[in-house]
């Protein structure tokens, strides 16, 4: 059992930039104290073991985390009216309400759905001059129209929540009023919607979801809104970016793509290895202490914030072999980027059933897909929640 | 009021670790990160009853030990 007297400065890395050996920036020690970018003095969880003990355990509190003194403008203000900002047994009370929509057998039935937008969408681009913007033009698209169909909101108004949605997952060190007013009008427009809903009922999940507060009382309006604000977002920002981060890993190892269009049946475990190797996220959101807990052979007091780094874990070589050589054809599917536990991402069977068709689309359609500028031009949004590109300008065909 | 029988689908298990994060008593996970109960056969638990319905794999099958008839899961 070590003192931990000294905290270390931690600076996650900007998307696109190399990660600092974790071993290195915490003088050999998994759980550590850091003091952030932004002066917030917390606890890092690196190491696979260590993450998922953590995330998994209770006495590491979401809701205490978005709760007044801890939470943090943007994400957090966003996560704390949602699934993702509470603990058992209420946030199991409101996932329950959604789980079935999500479940493995759910998704497989959308899967030739999704198929059809994935070919929708590559003949527009087929169509379209080159260079073309497969954010644009493919992977904003895709997710956006399958969370759209399944909640049951218009796919028309797309850019306007994803105007909401980049304001509410970007930039977190921007004024709070712009995230406060992003945030006040996204639940406005999910209120307005609700309320026709409620008055023509489809079969969708938004109907599904009013009819379980109309009718039975499982949830508060405040909850009923902020659970479909959840999905809208949660449905669309994430995947978009993992394509996008995805591509930018193939346009890198041709021999692998080359791999996959010889035999498609390797484009499952390549979207679990895609998943494990990407960094999609910044520093994730936090977890608060219930109790003192003992973690990676140290005490963590009762109230500190506690953050998993998830890119530790995934690049974990007792885990996985070679950790920064991206490998296709290994077994991945033991990563973290779902987290795990209460929190396991409720979208993850979606994500990786419209990840896999949208490969499957991509490589065998447009074979020859690749940057149309240098990798250095390309731009995130500034932010720390998601990964997310402004620009995916691509070519394809013979060059 | 009868017990309730568990069992879990390791195949059909994808290891998210909801059930033992829900019921650290009632759910363990095995070396290769699926889920299993700790006993087969329990006293009705609402807890058990949350990490069936919570199951993103649906691998988790609850029965009435007295009926054999499932358990509702709502």
């Amino acid at each position: 059992m070590s003192f931990e007297s000294s905290p270390v400065k931690f600076t996650p890395a900007l998307p696109g930039q190399p990660v600092a050996e974790i071993a290195t920036v915490s003088g050999d020690r998994p759980v550590f104290r850091a003091e952030l970018p932004d002066g917030r003095m917390v606890w890092l969880v690196s190491g696979y073991e260590n993450v998922r003990q953590m995330i998994i355990d209770q006495r590491f509190s979401r809701a205490l985390a978005v709760s007044p003194g801890y939470a943090q403008p943007g994400f957090e203000m966003f996560a704390a009216g949602s699934i993702m900002g509470l603990d058992p047994p209420e946030h199991t009370r409101l996932r329950k309400l959604v789980a079935s929509a999500f479940t493995a057998r759910r998704v497989e039935a959308l899967r030739p759905r999704v198929a059809g937008i994935v070919g929708e969408l590559i003949d527009a681009l087929a169509g379209q001059p080159q260079p073309a913007d497969l954010v644009a033009g493919f992977s904003l698209p895709l997710p956006a129209q399958v969370i759209c169909e399944m909640l049951g909101v218009p796919a028309g108004d797309l850019e306007r929540f994803h105007a909401w949605s980049d304001a509410v997952m970007g930039d977190w060190q921007r004024d709070a009023d712009v995230i406060m007013t992003a945030l006040a009008e996204l639940y406005g427009y999910f209120g307005a919607l609700i309320e026709t809903k409620r008055a023509r009922p489809a079969d969708d999940l938004m109907s599904a979801l009013i009819a379980a507060r109309d009718d039975v009382d499982r949830l508060s309006e405040h909850e009923l809104t902020a659970m479909c604000c959840t999905l809208l977002i949660g449905g669309h920002e994430t995947t978009a970016n993992q394509i996008n981060l995805s591509l930018l890993l193939l346009f890198d190892h041709p021999g692998q793509v080359a791999m996959l269009r010889a035999d498609p049946g390797l484009i499952p475990g390549a979207v679990e290895e895609l998943l494990r190797y990407a960094r999609l996220g910044g520093l994730a959101p936090a977890r608060v202490t219930t109790e003192d807990v003992q973690l990676g052979g140290v005490v963590i007091p009762a109230g500190e914030q506690v953050i998993p780094l998830f890119g530790t874990a995934n690049r974990d070589p007792s885990v996985f072999a070679d950790p920064d050589r991206l490998d296709v054809t290994r077994d991945a599917a033991r990563h973290l980027s779902f987290g795990a536990g209460v929190h396991h991402c409720l979208g993850a069977q979606l994500a990786r059933m419209e990840l896999q068709e949208a490969f499957r689309g991509l490589i065998g359609r447009l074979p020859g897909l690749r940057l149309a500028v240098p990798a250095s031009d390309l731009e995130f949004k500034p932010g720390m929640a998601i990964h997310s590109l402004r620009e995916l300008p691509v070519r394809w065909g013979e060059p | 009021m009868s017990g309730w029988k568990i069992s879990v689908d390791k195949n059909m298990c994808i290891g998210s670790a909801m059930c033992v994060a829900i019921a650290a008593d009632r759910f363990v996970l095995d070396e290769r990160q699926r889920s299993g109960p700790v006993t087969g056969e329990i006293d009705p638990d609402e807890r058990v009853r949350d990490a069936a319905a919570s199951c993103p794999s649906e691998a988790i099958s609850l029965t009435d030990a007295g009926t054999g008839q499932p358990v509702d899961l709502d």
